[in-house]
């Protein structure tokens, strides 16, 4: 099978008045079908970066990241991403703004509105369709970013530490909410966080990046022995205290 | 309707006897102030020609009332005022929409905005009488100079407010400037336009006011200057008086407009 995402050789440095920073050093990585991606590493590393050019909102200044074999550019509609809070315009019901991404790309058919109705469905947000954002709660707030995101039919999932708003109760039903809907819906995904546990639960594989300049420093197959993984159920295997301890090492290796 | 404690109606009735508390004395003030003026106007105590009194201001304001010359001015004056305002609105988002787009643009532009903005506008109304001459679009242009400057740099610093994090989403959606312009930056800044309209209507009457003074052969500002040079003090105050109930007017107006709009 080919990689969806191929990562080669990444580099990027920040420019300001002051002088050069590099942020990102040959990053090299893949992404299989169907695959959940975590990255962890530690805080201002580049993590959210990486993230931004594998969308396409910055372009990198040496190598390439191609996604289906297309080299990955700003505004390119095969990449959904989710970024650290909701960001639900309170000015829009939910409806409207599940809606959002379709408006802006003129894609508002009536297939494309069709599958946004049945997505709602599905999830549960139908009767809240005409709410405005604030009357929802943060897990539900989470869930129409999502389905906004999932409703332009991505190829790639980006997930930018989307639950470091949620007190932590709300937090791990959210992951778990959210992990199930992804793997359901069949969709590699790549998520950033700073928190190993989640990391584990979710992933497939966790990236595990340096201290700045970051560059690939482990890469760690999640294998748990669990029946029906979730991320919820994940954290009680008995092999997840095994890789956190493990990644928990390789992330003070550069501290 | 749930039951209401005894402490919650206790707090409630406190609160609403502050309210009528602090209305009462504002109307309190105003009683008191006009009755001291007509009382010191009526024994002699202030030169009734200078300082005039409530009672003649009132008898003035009915005579005028009766030839309807004052409802003539009134109309020339408030009309000059909702144009120039207009003018303000259209010009001072349209601005700084533009502004906006390009930054580049902005930076260049922004020493002489702030120049302009400080400028005393009072200043420019000789000229403009001589450039465009005696009429009302000179005072709809004066209007519209006190009020522009300063909408389009609060209107500009306010959009550039907008949350990055919102803007990034759209660019994530696949959108683009005018996309953020639309969706995030025009509708976040609802009400902010608002609140700026609000003060602007203010200046825009004043603007309209020097103007008057200048190159007018009617409307308030006309009046005043027209009382006073011909020692009809209780003209100039009159007129006074019915600007301060125009700018509380269009003020209420725009706060009512506010009100509903946050509502929805």
């Amino acid at each position: 099978m080919d990689p969806v995402l191929k990562v080669r050789d990444v580099c990027l440095s920040y420019h300001t008045l002051s002088g050069e920073t590099p942020a990102l050093s040959h990053i090299s990585f893949d992404l299989m079908p169907g695959e959940f991606l975590s990255i962890v590493g530690p805080s201002g590393c580049g993590k959210s970066t990486l993230l931004n050019l594998i969308a396409g909102l910055i372009e990198p200044e040496c190598g390439s990241i191609t996604l289906k074999g297309k080299t990955v550019s700003s505004g390119s509609t095969s990449v959904g991403y989710m970024l650290q809070k909701d960001h639900l315009l309170e000015w829009r019901s939910i409806y409207k703004n599940i809606l959002l991404g379709l408006e802006i790309r003129g894609e508002l058919t009536p297939e494309k509105l069709a599958h946004a109705e049945e997505l709602l469905h599905t999830y549960g947000l139908d009767r809240f369709r005409d709410a405005r954002p604030s009357q929802l709660s943060g897990g539900m707030r989470q869930r129409a970013a999502l389905i906004r995101t999932l409703v332009l039919e991505p190829e790639l999932l980006l997930l930018d530490e989307p639950f470091s708003a949620l007190d932590y109760q709300t937090r791990l039903n959210v992951s778990d909410d959210i992990g199930k809907i992804l793997k359901s819906s069949g969709k590699p995904a790549i998520l950033v966080t700073h928190d190993i546990s989640e990391a584990i639960s979710m992933a497939d594989q966790v990236l595990v990046l340096s201290a700045r300049p970051a560059t690939v420093q482990k890469v760690v197959d999640i294998h748990l022995s669990v029946e029906k993984r979730t991320p919820l159920t994940s954290r009680n295997a008995p092999d997840f205290k095994k890789y956190f301890n493990l990644i928990w090492k390789e992330l003070n290796k550069n501290a | 309707m749930p039951e209401i404690s005894t402490r919650q109606k206790q707090y409630l009735s406190q609160k609403k006897k502050e309210k009528h508390l602090i209305f009462a004395a504002r109307i309190l003030i105003f009683v008191l102030f006009m009755g001291l003026w007509e009382v010191s106007a009526a024994r002699g105590w202030i030169d009734s020609f200078i300082f005039s009194s409530p009672s003649l201001i009132a008898k003035t304001f009915l005579t005028m009332c009766r030839d309807q010359s004052l409802f003539f001015h009134i109309a020339v004056t408030l009309t000059e005022t909702l144009v120039s305002f207009f003018f303000v609105v259209l010009l001072g988002v349209g601005t700084a929409v533009l502004l906006w787009c390009s930054p580049r643009t902005s930076l260049v532009l922004e020493p002489y905005l702030v120049v302009l903005n400080s400028l005393p506008k009072s200043a420019l109304a000789p000229l403009l009488i001589v450039w465009l001459g005696a009429n009302e679009r000179t005072i709809v242009v004066a209007g519209i100079s006190v009020a522009i400057f300063g909408s389009i740099i609060n209107l500009y610093s306010g959009f550039c407010q907008a949350d990055p994090d919102k803007l990034k989403l759209i660019e994530t959606l696949g959108g683009h400037k005018k996309e953020k312009l639309t969706k995030i930056v025009l509708p976040a800044s609802v009400p902010l336009i608002l609140s700026v309209m609000k003060v602007n209507i203010g200046l825009c009457l004043v603007g309209v006011i020097i103007g008057e003074f200048i190159g007018a052969r009617r409307g308030l500002g006309y009046l005043i200057i027209y009382g006073s040079q011909t020692f009809k003090l209780t003209w100039v105050l009159m007129s006074i008086v019915i600007l301060c109930i125009i700018a509380m007017g269009l003020y209420a107006v725009l706060n009512l407009v506010e009100k509903s709009v946050q509502k929805k």
